[in-house]
């Protein structure tokens, strides 16, 4: 019997445990990787269509039918009150930029340190800043008093002669936002262009238009690569600073006002870090989602892509912790009265209940599930922690924002907020960023096969004396 | 008191620091009655908001009698009736943060104003204002179709001031049509507007006199006279607001 079955050597099983744990050390032939991705894309259930549809008739009805009804008869129908002017569109914008910013740090930061597990989830990762974009742009437009007059906010030239007022923090952030979605929708864009063109030569019909057109006529030659390199390299580095200046001016929002609990020097950083750590969450439930409903997904995202997040993940919510107690400890120590107030108000008031649970699912869930590399490595487990930080950070910032809008300097005029038509505007925005994300993986190829072709060329296996050990050579 | 010195040394607010129209508020002569609040809802075309928005924080007063109560129940004292509107801050939170320049602070007047027809409901003036005393128009108040009240009472409307629509900010604005129509008589008679021959219409209206509107740039004004007399207090000056008007409370 055992002269028939090779027998493995010690160095040969170390390989194929290798091969089976690291995307990077298991290629495929080219043509059959290029099929499986176009296959992923093809590959529609009617559950795909049962989810399609429902989520249209929630975005109709929360996001559209919703808004139309709030322009038409005026703020009246949201919660929003004095004191808390503000409300769940805050938070939601808020919330939608953090999301967005998972996508440049995985695609951009992960590239510039050439972190190789980033390959086949790059460009999931850079779907949800787009989308998050948009998703914060509708929360943030949706809270305007009269949104048929937001361009006024645009500094276009007029005969009046009138500007934006540059002193506002509110116009920083439209320039900021703005700066970051053209920016981060480019470079989702410039990697896209050779799978486009793969796509293109596998596909008929209106779809082989469509990649035509988008495509831009990319065949591939030595000239076109070299381009396409520059631009990214360029992209990748200049991105990176819009993406820390986006999410520091949005805090600016709130450190450059008079407001107890708001006026906080650290508020820039801190919500950068914020961000990344919902972001983080964000992309994990995505991969999670992405591996166990789309075909072939389970052979490009493997166990060790959310080993290797759920790193990221526990370093960043450590971060999170230090800025946040840190916050919390000089505005305390600060003793202004009023800062007093609100910081007892918020752990003691009405909504206590969200200030713990915000610790719990920012600090607590995520250091006792990350900590143990077998959990990080299960998806559930990690979507599951995913989706609590998620709510972790959007109570955060709810306490950030209504919360602490309760309490002024004017006690006379301390009231409680209670959402009324954000709560179907906020599951509008969120149906719409599904339903965005559900469309695009069956538009565009949802993995870079191009980067994954790239990264497995770059690995290989050596042989030094009975030892195997993986290569990895510079190919750029 | 603020030292107007001090402030005056801080260069690109000096010229704020005085300031020209002001206020006293007399805290021990109010009784809380509430008729500065009518009259200057009726002065200033003031959106009726109805009982369930005015419950929810939604009232649209510019002036509003703030009551306290010190102690715990039921050793409860009532504390004087505190007449809280906007201090129209030299150096005003409101003004920097909005992003279309609604929020505009008058060169002659040196008053704050709020231009209607610029205003695109961003509400962070509101948020940063630390007297809370913006009013926002959460609905169309003026349309008869929702303000079923608004039939009949918009034959009072006052014909010198706009009527607000839906998504916009508002605030007092010293009753700036009698500031102008004032300035206007005695520019035509070819003299300076005299103390006390106008006043605002929440000082019109009080029957105690505990609010007395007039000049502090004229230390003949009796304005300005009654501020240096008693000490009083600005709120929240400390915030460095510079505000206008003056509470005396627990007085002589």
């Amino acid at each position: 019997m055992s002269d028939t079955q090779p027998h493995l050597t010690h160095a040969q099983e170390h390989e194929a445990k290798l091969r089976e744990e690291h995307l990077m050390l298991d290629p495929l032939p080219r043509g059959r990787m290029n099929e499986m991705v176009m296959e992923s894309m093809r590959a529609t259930t009617w559950k795909f269509w049962l989810v399609f549809a429902i989520l249209s008739v929630i975005v109709a009805w929360g996001l559209f039918y919703s808004w139309g009804k709030m322009i038409l008869e005026g703020l009246g129908i949201a919660g929003v009150n004095r004191p808390s002017y503000w409300g769940i569109f805050l938070v939601n914008t808020v919330f939608w930029i953090g999301i967005s910013h998972a996508g440049t740090f995985i695609s951009a930061i992960l590239r510039v340190f050439k972190a190789e597990y980033r390959r086949p989830f790059t460009r999931a990762a850079e779907l949800m800043t787009t989308f998050g974009l948009v998703q914060a742009g509708f929360s943030i437009f949706m809270h305007m008093g009269r949104v048929w007059l937001s361009y006024w906010l645009f500094p276009y030239p007029n005969q009046r002669g009138l500007w934006p007022n540059f002193h506002s923090p509110l116009s920083w952030d439209l320039l900021a936002i703005t700066t970051y979605l053209l920016a981060s929708t480019m470079y989702l864009f410039l990697p896209l262009i050779p799978d486009l063109a793969m796509a293109r030569d596998r596909s008929t019909g209106w779809h082989k238009t469509l990649y035509k057109i988008l495509a831009l006529g990319f065949r591939g030659t030595e000239g076109e690569w070299a381009h396409l390199r520059n631009a990214m390299n360029i992209f990748a580095w200049a991105i990176i600073p819009v993406m820390f200046s986006v999410h520091t001016i949005v805090s600016w929002d709130f450190a450059a006002a008079t407001r107890p609990g708001w006026s906080s020097t650290i508020f820039g950083p801190y919500f950068v870090v914020g961000a990344l750590h919902s972001g983080m969450g964000a992309v994990v439930m995505v991969l999670a989602v992405v591996r166990g409903t789309m075909k072939h997904m389970k052979y490009f995202i493997r166990p060790e892509h959310f080993e290797a997040i759920g790193k990221l993940m526990l370093i960043i919510s450590m971060t999170w912790v230090y800025f946040f107690f840190n916050d919390y400890i000089v505005q305390w120590y600060g003793g202004d009265k009023w800062t007093q107030q609100l910081l007892h108000f918020h752990e003691a008031g009405p909504m206590g209940w969200m200030w713990f649970g915000m610790l719990f699912f920012n600090m607590i869930l995520p250091w006792a599930v990350l900590w143990n590399r077998k959990w990080r490595s299960t998806p559930w487990l990690l979507f599951v922690t995913g989706l609590g930080i998620n709510v972790g950070m959007w109570f955060e910032r709810y306490i950030i924002i209504p919360v602490s809008l309760t309490i002024n300097r004017m006690p006379f005029t301390w009231r409680m907020y209670q959402p009324g038509v954000e709560i179907p505007l906020g599951i509008g925005t969120l149906a719409f960023f599904i339903l965005l994300y559900m469309a695009a993986s069956k538009l565009i190829p949802l993995v870079p096969v191009w980067e994954v072709q790239e990264g497995q060329m770059a690995h290989s296996f050596k042989t030094y004396g009975r030892e195997t050990v993986v290569t990895v050579s510079e190919l750029e | 008191m603020i030292d107007l010195n001090i402030v005056g040394a801080k260069g690109a607010i000096a010229e704020e620091a005085e300031g020209k129209w002001g206020m006293v508020i007399d805290q021990d002569l109010c009784t809380g009655c509430q008729a500065c609040v009518a009259a200057c809802a009726m002065e200033n075309n003031i959106a009726f908001v109805g009982e369930e928005d005015s419950g929810y924080g939604r009232s649209m007063h510019w002036i509003r009698i703030e009551r306290f109560w010190e102690g715990e129940y039921p050793n409860v004292k009532m504390t004087r009736y505190q007449p809280m509107m906007c201090q129209q801050c030299g150096h005003a939170p409101c003004e920097p943060v909005c992003p279309a320049f609604a929020t505009v602070h008058s060169q002659s007047q040196q008053v704050n104003l709020q231009v209607y027809n610029r205003c695109v409901g961003t509400r962070y003036c509101a948020n940063n204002c630390p007297y809370q005393v913006r009013s926002f128009n959460w609905r169309d108040y003026a349309d008869e179709r929702i303000n079923a009240a608004i039939r009949t009472l918009k034959n009072q409307y006052n014909p010198d001031v706009t009527v607000r629509r839906r998504g916009i900010m508002e605030k007092c604005t010293f009753c700036i049509q009698r500031i102008h129509k004032a300035e206007d008589k005695a520019k035509s008679e070819g003299r300076e507007v005299a103390d006390g021959e106008f006043t605002t219409a929440c000082a019109q209206a009080c029957p105690a006199d505990a609010i007395v509107f007039g000049r502090i740039d004229n230390p003949k004004s009796l304005v300005a006279q009654l501020t240096r007399q008693r000490d009083g207090v600005r709120h929240l000056e400390e915030l460095g607001t510079l505000p206008r008007v003056t509470y005396f409370a627990g007085g002589q």
